[in-house]
């Protein structure tokens, strides 16, 4: 009797998980599971079957050096562009969480880029950057007399003018996160600092910095997955030319399983990146960890 | 409360018909006040009565529209809060969550790079004083209500600062640990000398602590005084209302029969300075009762004004009696009908016609 009571409710219980369990294999679960299983294949064409071969792939990869510079291409990426955002977002939110006049329109224009469609804005920035008649060359070469230069299609320049569009369009989604921080920290812990004598700057360092460090925790890991992320600007811009100086990590993967359709190889990759990922969200909590306070 | 902490003489504080305006309200409106160094003051008034913003208007938190704030003689109306040499508690207490204890109260002495031993010693003296130097590792949030009091009281006085600031500091606290926190506050002030400000809505807590209360009402001072002289000679019939539990009894002069020539003036008795005396000068129903176990309140009205008075139990009323109420000439308070002032003149010549 007990026993069939406990099988019932144990019935129950898987039903009503039925559904998320579902879901979760089918879309997270079982393709992980598939990509790590097919970067040990080769890849399948036509008639002939893919078959077991072990490391091959992974020792095509590190042999690989489009997968070594697209690697370096994006920690040049990801160093570029999360110290500048993460410190734009900061200065951009203590600047507007001031009383100052226009302060809502301020705060919107901030925030624009992150409302606007990557494809729209990746279009602006072509023109931005367009050489001769572009933005960038018509200021230049009116104030400095600059003759007319290709940002995006410079192999010294490309990552650079990307970095750029980036971080324009990361700060301002950060800073929303850092003003909703600002606005969390009660007035009266900077009055009660003012009033012991410290100014400005030792109110920031000593009070408003260490309580934004939970954020600050959440914003990086956030810029780090997008760091490793980034594919449709470099789609506009440059197509991850010239000569891969442009191409980040996912957008390799992208191009060798979607247009060489190597896809054991574009597997491998994949992986890799997963690694790599978890490393960098597992190595961040354990560095932040013991600097941050919550509440 | 044992220590070795120097006492240090406090700072006279002086403001000079300050006033603070936010676009059409203005929360102060004129306030005079001198604070004697050394002594503790505390601002009264209801909620809104711009007490508050007096207190940061001293501290230098917020700006004077018009008008003076001197410390110690000089003039600090334009002055930082950082450059006022004053330290202040906060109703919220405002401790800094992430820094420990020990952090917290040593905070200012860090930003003004007091030296490591200096530092440590006064810590010392002030943790000991408080009763924290079991605490002094733990972050605020791992402390109890009267716990963090006493740390936002350490960071107050470790500064040794002639002027101390509270805004409601107790307003957080159950009823007992308020009561002790009175005690200690008013026993650390006498101690260490220095010129305390304190703010609260409590009557009880600005007559106990306190060698002058400053009333404030909708911005404007009602009156300043000793919490004998505010208990005893009220200025106004706002001040006579304020202070004292239950609150003074107001009439009308004609409300009284014998009164029925004289100009509209307001009278006033103290529940507590009315008796039963058979053939007293007032005569008036019983309404309801209250039993507080030492004595019975009892609502009453006179020519159609209501007022309560302190009855012992010994002599029992009931509703609906009619009962004869004296009272001493002394006890009865007279405010000018139109002004609201205080007429002392006025006060045997009422006593007298009452009693004929």
């Amino acid at each position: 009797m007990r026993g069939l009571i406990f099988r019932r409710e144990w019935i129950t219980g898987w039903l009503l998980l039925l559904p998320a369990l579902v879901f979760l294999f089918a879309f997270t679960h079982i393709p992980a599971v598939m990509t790590i299983l097919n970067s040990f294949f080769s890849t399948p064409r036509g008639r002939r079957q893919a078959k077991f071969i072990g490391l091959d792939n992974y020792e095509r990869m590190i042999g690989d050096p489009v997968f070594w510079k697209v690697l370096w291409n994006n920690l040049w990426f990801a160093l570029g562009t999360i110290p500048v955002s993460v410190g734009l977002a900061i200065v951009m939110a203590l600047w507007v969480n001031e009383k100052l006049l226009g302060r809502s329109f301020v705060r919107m224009a901030y925030f624009t880029p992150t409302v606007l469609p990557l494809i729209a804005v990746a279009n602006i920035w072509l023109f931005f950057y367009t050489p001769g008649f572009g933005l960038f060359d018509q200021i230049t070469g009116a104030l400095f007399g600059w003759p007319a230069t290709n940002y995006l299609g410079n192999p010294d320049t490309a990552l650079n003018a990307i970095i750029v569009v980036t971080v324009w369009k990361e700060a301002g989604f950060f800073m929303i996160f850092y003003l909703a921080a600002l606005q969390s920290i009660p007035i009266t812990l900077k009055e009660a600092a003012q009033i012991e004598g410290a100014g400005r700057w030792t109110i920031f360092r000593r009070i408003t910095f260490p309580l934004l460090m939970p954020t600050t925790l959440f914003v990086c890991i956030n810029a780090v997955i997008n760091s490793f992320r980034l594919v449709d600007h470099i789609f506009i811009l440059t197509d991850g030319g010239p000569d891969n100086a442009s191409a980040l990590l996912l957008f390799y993967i992208y191009e060798v399983a979607f247009r060489f359709w190597e896809t054991a190889y574009g597997a491998t990759l994949t992986v890799a990146l997963l690694i790599l990922l978890c490393l960098l969200a597992i190595s961040q909590f354990f560095i932040f960890d013991r600097k941050v306070h919550y509440k | 409360m044992t220590g070795d902490l120097q006492p240090r003489t406090g700072k006279p504080i002086q403001l000079e018909s300050v006033t603070r305006r936010w676009g059409e309200t203005t929360a102060v409106d004129g306030v005079s006040i001198q604070i004697p160094e050394g002594s503790f003051t505390a601002l009264l008034g209801p909620s809104g009565c711009g007490k508050s913003t007096t207190l940061r208007m001293i501290a230098g938190l917020e700006n004077v529209s018009e008008g003076k704030v001197l410390i110690g003689g000089e003039d600090v109306t334009g002055r930082p809060c950082s450059k006022r040499d004053l330290s202040m508690v906060f109703q919220s207490y405002a401790l800094f969550p992430h820094l420990s204890v020990a952090e917290n109260i040593i905070f200012g002495l860090k930003v003004r790079r007091v030296g490591r031993s200096d530092r440590d010693a006064r810590l010392a003296k002030v943790a000991g004083l408080l009763g924290l130097s079991e605490l002094l590792e733990r972050k605020p949030g791992q402390l109890s209500g009267g716990q963090q009091q006493r740390v936002a009281l350490g960071r107050a006085i470790i500064g040794e600062k002639p002027i101390c600031l509270m805004d409601e500091p107790l307003s957080n606290l159950d009823a007992k640990l308020r009561h002790e926190m009175r005690v200690e506050i008013r026993a650390l002030q006498k101690q260490l000398g220095f010129t305390m400000v304190y703010v609260t809505h409590d009557q009880v807590e600005a007559i106990t602590m306190a060698d002058q209360v400053v009333l404030l009402n909708d911005g404007r001072l009602e009156q300043a005084a000793t919490p004998r002289d505010l208990y005893e000679k009220p200025a106004s019939p706002f001040a006579a209302r304020f202070v004292g539990t239950p609150p003074m009894n107001l009439f009308p002069a004609k409300a009284f029969s014998r009164l029925a020539g004289a100009p509209e003036h307001t009278l006033g008795i103290r529940p507590e300075a009315m008796h039963l005396e058979d053939g007293g000068p007032v005569t008036a129903s019983v309404q309801a009762l209250e039993y507080l176990g030492a004595d019975i309140l009892a609502d009453c009205v006179i020519g159609g004004t209501l007022f309560q008075v302190r009855l012992p139990t010994t002599k029992p009323v009931a509703p609906g009696q009619s009962i004869d109420l004296g009272f001493e000439t002394g006890a009865l308070h007279v405010f000018d009908g139109q002004s609201g002032t205080r007429r002392d003149d006025l006060i045997s010549e009422y006593g007298a016609q009452l009693r004929s």
